[in-house]
């Protein structure tokens, strides 16, 4: 196939083309899935707020 | 080639990248920005910066020159690259990551793991590990890069060496994470393109997709006897079964690197950057095609470079490199590339060094600064972001020094020796963190022990690449190598060392008493 005899050599072809296009195809079908979580938001502010407490007492 | 016009070039190159690192500098106001990026990085910039910390100049130079001496094969290293690097990384390990080291509050890979597991001994260890093994690997890289220097500018290797570091430990220090990423981005789109170009070029000059590959067929009966003998059939054919050359390929390279990959510290430190598993979807899309072209598209190329030897001067292309697998791939791009290409070919194996060197150096020290330093010392009066800058600064100095002392053509091997002994010692651990609640604290202490006790093992006494220079096993033995039943003295150390650790992990867990079921229910908060 393609000038390639070795069935082995064009079947990791065929599995390397294969991933790179499910990695496309998932990508497009989850492109809006799983955006952040309004509880990770609030942890976000939580962890923010302890951080500039310790910065505020180290200066 | 014009060295002044590529002098030039590579002046330009290095001022974007300064002006990218001075961006990451602007932009890193707390601890959170210089450890990971804020985490709201963009999903291009990280599936850019995961691909190209990723792709170094070993998997362009050395991989390329490797599938220009045995052939094709290694297209089973792209699949699992893309499979197991990519796909299952991102879509399993990294989603995983992302929500459970943002429930710990892990700024590290250390860190995450000793969070995780509530122990203190477990980020330390993972930090000396870190600490003490990344540098050999760090040092292989800079070689890369100040050897490119060298011949650029024709200065001294220990000149280029210096400039070279000093290049990339400005950005790294100064710009945390954020000034990395931008950079890496930068240096990735560079490789892609460059890449991209190579493969594309390769056929237009060899006539055809098909045909180069015939006659790449053709040329089987001038495999060299000495390649022969190791199971080497023709370059478009798979190595002979059970031959010497089929265990290399499929246990050190493919095996070693496909699977090693999956406990990078610098890599999965990357799936904490993110604001959420959305931007990991999107990620995933740019990851596939970046490492399809980043590593496929260069071995076939390799591979390929045979014929257009063949033609030239009737030579194979490990002959017209003089027999140096490292120079088959710059002296098949200076022979039958155009200018334009031959020129960005070199910045884009400047990138490949610079992109990995960076995250090298920031892991090294955030486990030096983060991960060592404030456990040892708590009450320090320091802050988290200057502590990690000194780490930093500390472990490029190690490198530095390690990259003297190395001994040339070390590339390809001292990357997948490193990447083994990364699956090893922390790919169970990390498993278990993300999918085995009954995994204990003493369970994984023993398997990252036995990980990495095992792989030195069998690089000291079992394998004959490292075991016979180094002699140990000789003086303690009488003999090179413990076993010289074929094929024990060639099988890699993760076929040994990762099922030794898998087992020891599940054992000492079930042996052991499990972590209180709150913590375990606080790690998984939001992880269905």
């Amino acid at each position: 196939m393609f000038g390639i005899e070795d069935p082995v050599i064009y079947i990791g072809y065929l599995l390397a083309i294969a991933s790179s296009l499910l990695c496309v195809v998932y990508g497009l079908l989850n492109w809006n899935k799983d955006g952040e979580k309004p509880e990770e938001v609030s942890k976000d502010l939580e962890w923010e707020e302890k951080e500039e407490e310790i910065n505020a007492q180290l200066n | 080639m014009n060295h002044f016009v590529l002098g030039f070039i590579v002046v330009v190159y290095m001022l974007a990248t300064a002006f990218l690192g001075y961006l990451g500098f602007k932009h890193t106001k707390s601890t959170k920005d210089y450890l990971l990026g804020g985490r709201e990085i963009h999903p291009m910039i990280m599936a850019l910066s995961y691909g190209s910390t990723f792709i170094s100049t070993a998997a362009i130079v050395g991989f390329g020159g490797i599938s220009a001496v045995y052939g094709m094969g290694l297209i089973w290293l792209t699949f699992l690259n893309i499979f197991v690097g990519i796909f299952i990384a991102f879509v399993f390990f990294g989603k995983r990551t992302r929500r459970m080291g943002h429930n710990l509050d892990a700024h590290t890979f250390p860190e995450f793991l000793g969070l995780r597991f509530k122990s203190k001994s477990i980020q330390m260890t993972s930090g000396i590990l870190i600490f003490l093994s990344m540098p050999v690997y760090a040092a292989v890289v800079l070689i890369g890069g100040a050897r490119f220097l060298q011949d650029i500018f024709e200065m001294e290797f220990a000149t280029a060496l210096v400039f070279f570091t000093i290049v990339v430990a400005a950005y790294v220090i100064t710009g945390g994470l954020k000034g990395v990423m931008y950079t890496d981005a930068f240096q990735g789109g560079i490789m892609f393109f460059c890449l991209l170009f190579l493969l594309v070029l390769t056929y237009i000059k060899l006539g055809g997709f098909t045909s180069a590959h015939q006659e790449l067929t053709n040329m089987t009966a001038m495999v060299p006897e000495s390649l022969k003998t190791q199971g080497h059939v023709g370059w478009t054919s798979f190595p002979k079964f059970n031959s010497p050359w089929w265990w290399v390929l499929t246990t050190n390279l493919i095996l070693g690197v496909g699977i090693g990959v999956l406990a990078q510290p610098q890599l999965v430190v990357r799936f904490m950057t993110v604001k959420s598993n959305r931007e990991l979807n999107r990620a995933i899309l740019a990851g596939g095609i970046f490492i399809f072209v980043a590593t496929g598209f260069v071995y076939t190329s390799g591979a390929l470079s045979n014929v257009y030897f063949h033609r030239e001067n009737g030579q194979l292309a490990i002959a017209a490199a003089g027999g140096n697998i490292d120079l088959i791939i710059p002296k098949f791009i200076n022979s039958a590339m155009p200018p334009w290409l031959i020129y960005t070919f070199m910045v884009a194996l400047l990138s490949a060094a610079m992109s990995t060197l960076s995250s090298q150096f920031h892991t090294m020290g955030s486990a030096a600064g983060r991960d060592l330093y404030e456990k040892l010392v708590p009450s320090t009066k320091r802050s988290s972001m200057f502590i990690s800058r000194a780490g930093i600064f500390i472990s490029i100095l190690i490198s530095l020094l390690i990259a003297y002392k190395l001994p040339e053509g070390i590339i390809a091997r001292g990357t997948a020796i490193f990447f083994g002994i990364c699956a090893a010692t922390f790919l169970p651990a990390y498993f278990a963190g993300l999918y085995w609640k009954r995994a204990t604290t003493k369970g994984v202490i023993w398997s990252m022990i036995s990980g990495i006790a095992s792989s030195v093992f069998v690089l000291v006494f079992m394998h004959q690449k490292e075991a016979a220079p180094m002699g140990i096993c000789k003086a303690l033995f009488g003999k090179d190598f413990l076993f010289d039943k074929f094929p024990w003295m060639i099988v890699d150390p993760i076929m040994i060392a990762l099922p030794l650790s898998i087992i020891v992990l599940v054992v000492v867990s079930l042996m052991t008493p499990k972590l209180p079921e709150e913590h375990i229910n606080f790690c998984h908060k939001g992880i269905q």
